[in-house]
């Protein structure tokens, strides 16, 4: 293996080098996992012109203006991300591209950092646009580049669709050079892109020509292909899939699409014919087995797999075994000889598959993710829980103030969604519900498409308290600079949007409590709550893992612990129980003082005064 | 050989992985790493795969088809003992760390892991990584302890394993992770 061009990478990173090499001057994208690295690795390329959008809209529509304009741009997002983009999305569909547009999404089964696991190629179907899904970070590049080419050609936007195992996987990757491509001259073209309804009837028989003729087209294209080896069973797949098939089936035939949407049809139609059984593996939707269908092909599918979550090798192993089976009542899966590099001891790979009893007991208990050890959010959702408020929730880090011991959070739908929900709330439940309920949204989450509920709560003469908890970034996904942190992508300064003055600029009250003062963080949640009309209370701290925050002094549990347990319920990763510090010698509350970062919000809790900061206490920062 | 990560969100699982990924680039083997962002790193369960071989097809590695399980933690490889093959190595940092069901007082803490473990495979090593970390390089350099001793275990080529390192790891923290490495391979 040649090291010097090939290297080990995302599948985020292939994509992203797959723009850099095609050419691609703009780069748009809201960060959302497990996409985000797309553009995380785009924005470290000079010739690119790369942001961090409000919102997926937006990104698609900035890279729509420069296709327009003649270059080559990408808007990368995730799954539910493009129900956001869908607007702009379906009528790009009709107006076509000037230079080449791509859209990466990723789609998440399995639902690892995701609220729902929806099927992104439905959107290809909906909006009348060719889908290419990759299966390695290899293809992930590859892909790209020929993504660029198609769009142009056939003069349509293209969906790159990857999921959570190839975007967040890494296979070696050979790179080449990037091609510049000259940005073409504007030329006004009405008929092309104003879509009103003349217009666009006319553009709407130009999308099915288009459609027609990629249809047709797919059956010679080199990344549908045809695998042709014991012809007892054929399996057609895509993306990750493959590989498990692979795997799972090394001597099945496969027809590996590299194109999901439209399907070659003509070629899918040859390979039935060639194979004894046809079955079709794919996760999450039948979406390629109903077009098989639809096309009088007969094949098996979900009968055997599941909607939800991730295929594997084992399930795929497993539904083989139990339903594909030779004349003599062999099963065609054949286990390929282990070629480890150590010598496996016990059970290798067997064709029944009989996974090795395990010694692990149901009732472990669970890790879930948990709130850092001092994140600003931890007091806020205590005073949430203090104030027995119904809250509406939304997407980010906070989510997690729904699980024990915070238990501060009643719903989580979509991003911006806690705003509206908490106005729907009031109107169902009348005046009085809307001074025990709150809105809990984030500062990035809160530009993404929070301003706009504002703004219809106000107009619409609610009594909504909207709580931004502002940590000065978009955390989750691991700390991406938004229109009101003052800094773009690469950094550079930009102008620092106010979340206060944007709520008052909306007709709202704001206040800025800082989140870590939880009598203020009260006392502005009670005068909020308590008034008429819209509130907005900003609790306001960076977080935590920012590094530009200082780690104050630790805290430690003194003498005065009665266990009274109430620190434990702020469920700090840096507090814990079985201590010794006790007058009495007996269990108390303990603090590691090594993940507490000094916040204090403990101290201010403990009615005994048994948490003291020890300034005396040297942090040993352990880098 | 398909090697099973399994820690707390913050243990570096991630960089253990790279190291690997990189050891596989040294040593000529195809290889596939899958690792898991953004929610599920909060202090949470936190696993990644490492696939290296002649060729490797499949992203993830099966249920039962692990030929080692590297745990960080030790409820961590109770979690994942199922991702083994009977006999596999079983490499167990001795260290506890609660998680919040257990902070709380919803969930107890399981008893006598190691031994349970051993039921699984005769071929479990509890490794004290926290001070051998703490020794050499840090609090922070466990994993390094960790895929050291495991490369002990495993008769993994130390140069490159070092060369890998030095390409996986932030010139800052080289030397503690070289130091941290060497002592888990010689306490392996």
């Amino acid at each position: 293996m040649d090291k010097t061009t090939k290297k080990l990478a995302l599948g985020d990173y292939g994509v992203a080098r797959g723009a850099y090499e095609a050419g691609v001057k703009c780069a748009s994208a809201y960060p959302g996992t497990p996409s985000t690295e797309i553009t995380e690795y785009i924005g470290a390329y000079p010739e690119i012109r790369s942001e961090w959008s409000c919102n997926e809209k937006v990104a698609l529509e900035v890279a729509a203006g420069a296709s327009v304009g003649g270059a080559r741009a990408i808007a990368a997002m995730k799954h539910v991300g493009l129900n956001v983009a869908a607007d702009p999305l379906f009528t790009l569909s009709y107006t076509g591209v000037g230079g080449g547009l791509v859209v990466a999404v990723a789609d998440d089964p399995g639902m690892f950092s995701s609220q729902n696991e929806q099927d992104s190629r439905f959107y290809g179907r909906a909006a009348r646009l060719p889908v290419l899904e990759p299966a390695d970070t290899q293809e992930c590049k590859d892909f790209t580049v020929l993504a660029f080419e198609l769009s142009e050609k056939y003069d349509t936007p293209v969906l790159l669709r990857l999921t959570t195992r190839v975007a967040h996987g890494q296979t070696f990757l050979t790179e080449g050079p990037r091609r510049e491509i000259p940005v073409k001259p504007y030329a006004k073209d009405i008929a092309k892109y104003v879509m009103m309804p003349g217009f666009a009837k006319a553009r709407h028989v130009a999308v099915e020509k288009r459609m027609g003729k990629l249809a047709g087209d797919a059956d010679g294209f080199g990344i549908n292909r045809a695998e042709i080896r014991d012809t007892a069973l054929g399996v057609v797949c895509s993306g990750a899939v493959y590989r498990y098939v692979r795997e799972a089936l090394p001597d099945a035939s496969v027809y590996k699409l590299g194109m999901v949407y439209p399907l070659p049809i003509g070629e899918l139609k040859a390979f039935a014919g060639k194979v004894k059984e046809l079955l079709v593996c794919e996760e999450l939707e039948p979406f390629i087995e109903d077009q098989l269908k639809a096309a009088g092909i007969a094949c098996r599918g979900k009968e055997l797999f599941s909607r939800q979550s991730e295929l594997s090798v084992n399930l795929i192993k497993r539904a083989v075994d139990k339903r594909f089976r030779n004349a003599d009542g062999a099963s065609v899966v054949t286990a390929p000889a282990p070629a480890s590099v150590v010598t496996p001891v016990g059970v290798g790979m067997s064709a029944s598959v009989a996974a090795p009893a395990s010694v692990v007991t149901p009732d472990l208990p669970p890790r879930p993710p948990v709130l850092c050890a001092g994140c600003p959010h931890r007091g806020v959702f205590h005073t949430f829980k203090k104030l027995k408020l119904t809250v509406f929730g939304d997407i980010g880090c906070y989510t997690l103030g729904t699980l024990p011991p915070l238990e501060a959070m009643d719903t989580a739908l979509c991003m911006g969604a806690s705003v509206g929900m908490a106005a729907g709330f009031e109107k169902a439940q009348g005046r009085d519900a809307a001074r025990r309920s709150v809105a809990a949204i984030g500062d990035s989450t809160f530009i993404h498409s929070g301003i706009t509920g504002l703004i219809n709560a106000v107009y619409n003469g609610l009594n909504t308290t909207v709580v931004i908890m502002d940590n000065a970034t978009t955390g989750m996904t691991g700390h991406q600079n938004h229109p009101a942190t003052g800094k773009r992508i690469d950094g550079s300064p930009a102008f620092a949007l106010k979340l206060e003055d944007v709520a008052a600029a909306c007709g709202a009250r704001a206040t800025v409590v800082n989140a870590y003062d939880l009598p203020a963080v009260e006392n502005a949640l009670r005068a909020a709550l308590a008034g008429d009309g819209v509130s907005v209370v900003i609790t306001r701290a960076p977080c935590v893992l920012l590094g530009k925050k200082e780690k104050g002094a630790a805290y430690r549990v003194n003498g005065r612990c009665v266990n009274c347990r109430a620190c434990l319920k702020l469920g700090c990763p840096a507090i814990g129980s079985g201590g010794t510090s006790g007058a009495a010698g007996g269990q108390t509350a303990r603090i590691d003082g090594g993940v507490c970062t000094g916040c204090g919000v403990c101290a201010g809790l403990c009615r005994f005064g048994a948490i003291e900061s020890n300034s005396q206490f040297t942090m040993h920062n352990a880098q | 050989m398909d090697i099973f990560i399994a820690g707390v969100g913050g243990q570096g699982t991630l960089f253990a992985s790279k190291i690997l990924g990189r050891y596989a680039a040294e040593a000529g083997f195809d290889c596939a790493l899958s690792e898991v962002h953004g929610m599920a790193q909060r202090g949470g369960s936190v696993t990644t795969h490492v696939r290296m071989d002649a060729k490797v097809h499949a992203p993830i590695i099966s249920e039962g088809g692990a030929d080692v399980l590297l745990a960080f933690e030790r409820l961590e490889a109770l979690r994942y003992a199922h991702m083994v093959k009977r006999g596999a190595l079983i490499i167990v940092n001795a260290e506890r760390i609660d998680p919040m069901p257990v902070i709380s007082g919803a969930a107890r803490y399981p008893e006598n892991i190691t031994e349970t473990l051993k039921k699984q495979s005769g071929n479990v090593y509890e490794v004290p990584a926290a001070a051998i970390a703490a020794r050499e390089g840090g609090a922070k350099t466990v994993n390094t302890v960790m895929v050291g001793y495991m490369a002990a275990k495993l008769n993994l080529d130390f140069g490159k394993l070092e060369t890998a390192l030095c390409a996986a790891a932030p010139p800052k923290y080289l030397d503690d992770n070289l130091k941290s490495l060497r002592a888990g391979y010689e306490a392996g």
